[in-house]
């Protein structure tokens, strides 16, 4: 799937809070608990199914972290791949319902 | 012609729930395990138990999901509905008292979860008026903690408290369900004056955690099974609730008696040094 492409959304079988700055993240389906740190938090909150991947990266965490643009996209879809296996984050390379149902 | 139903009421955590079954050895089993949380109260709560032969029990193959407005709650020994709207439900299982408990823990977990309360997989007593709750995984020392506590303690439980909101902050109760030291706990009520996550080590000390880290440890020892969404939505909203106002720390401890000297100096101190803690019962 072509990088530019790549569309993120949250799963609505999931429950998050933010505390203290980190997000926490836990899917009701089989009750594992994540804790995201701000790089994370920011890739999460902005999934909203119809912003591309790269995009996030470009003005989210390049813009408010001191990251290379490269390694941050290579982090962030590192990220989304582990989220996704663990139905927190719904991928597709077409722009997805904000927290589509199960 | 079969028997007529009678009915034991227990009251956990203040919360009656009548049960009731057409089986007078199971109905004194009932009894006999829930004796001291017996209870005169009107029921808010329904039970109907029909006695099965068979069904192995087995903590791997909980499922807790909800139907069109009623819950349903399965394990390999018992089959059971509850309807919150009515108040009412019924449970299939074999006359084994651990498959009764299990299914009045998870009955209670899902009627806290809405009332923004939980079971904590921790022991728990009173202290000068005041709880504290012990938790941590299997051979941290929950049992340990309850076996070293001084004579003017009193039990809750050594393996899984009930935790309530309240007027205060937050309550714990005293609960029928024993661990390793195979005793019910007092049935009696405290505010919640600290929760430490226990940690076996050379020495006493307590440590601070943050209050992410505080929710993840929390999260991970609360008792729930439903796979619903909605109710971890508020399961979770709870628990950052709790952390925000219930002091949580590690106790890292040796086990002997002194660790109770460590726990009576936090409250101590914490009652010294900061307002808004819980008041005595």
């Amino acid at each position: 799937m072509p990088e530019d492409c790549i569309y993120i959304a949250r799963s609505s079988a999931i429950a998050a809070r933010a505390l203290a700055g980190e997000m926490m993240v836990m899917n009701s389906a089989n009750s594992t608990f994540f804790t995201l740190n701000e790089v994370a938090t920011a890739i999460f909150q902005a999934a909203d199914g119809h912003t591309p991947l790269r995009e996030i990266v470009r003005n989210q965490i390049c813009e408010q972290f001191d990251v290379d643009p490269e390694q941050a996209q290579a982090d962030a879809e590192q990220f989304v791949a582990e989220l996704a296996a663990h139905g927190i984050l719904l991928v597709s390379n077409q722009p997805l319902a904000a927290e589509t149902t199960r | 012609m079969a028997a007529a139903r009678q009915t034991a009421c227990v009251e956990i955590g203040g919360i009656p729930i009548a049960l009731s079954t057409n089986d007078e050895s199971f109905l004194d089993l009932l009894r006999r395990r829930y004796d001291g949380f017996l209870s005169s109260s009107l029921p808010e709560f329904e039970l109907e138990f029909d006695l099965t032969r068979g069904g192995v029990v087995s903590d791997n193959d909980i499922q807790v999901r909800r139907e069109g407005g009623v819950w349903l709650i399965e394990r390999g020994d018992f089959h059971a509905r509850w309807d919150p709207r009515t108040g009412r439900g019924s449970v299939r299982q074999n006359a084994n008292p651990y498959s009764l408990d299990s299914v009045l823990r998870i009955l209670h977990s899902l009627i806290l979860a809405e009332r923004g309360g939980f079971l904590l997989h921790s022991a728990s007593a009173i202290c000068d008026g005041r709880a504290y709750l012990f938790s941590g995984v299997s051979g941290a020392g929950k049992t340990t903690m309850t076996r070293l506590a001084p004579a003017d303690v009193t039990l809750l439980t050594d393996e899984i408290s009930y935790v309530r909101p309240s007027a205060d902050g937050y309550s714990a109760f005293g609960t029928p369900f024993a661990g390793e030291l195979a005793r019910a706990g007092e049935n009696c009520a405290a505010p919640v004056c600290a929760l430490f996550f226990l940690e076996k080590g050379a020495e006493n000390r307590i440590d601070e955690l943050t209050s992410t880290e505080a929710v993840r440890r929390l999260m991970r020892n609360i008792l729930f099974f439903a796979e619903d969404q909605a109710l971890v939505e508020k399961l979770l909203a709870t628990a950052c609730d709790f952390v925000a106002n219930v002091p949580i720390r590690r106790l890292t401890f040796y086990p002997d008696a002194r660790v109770w000297d460590e726990v009576h100096n936090f409250a101590r101190n914490f009652s010294r040094n900061f307002q808004g803690v819980p008041q005595h019962a």
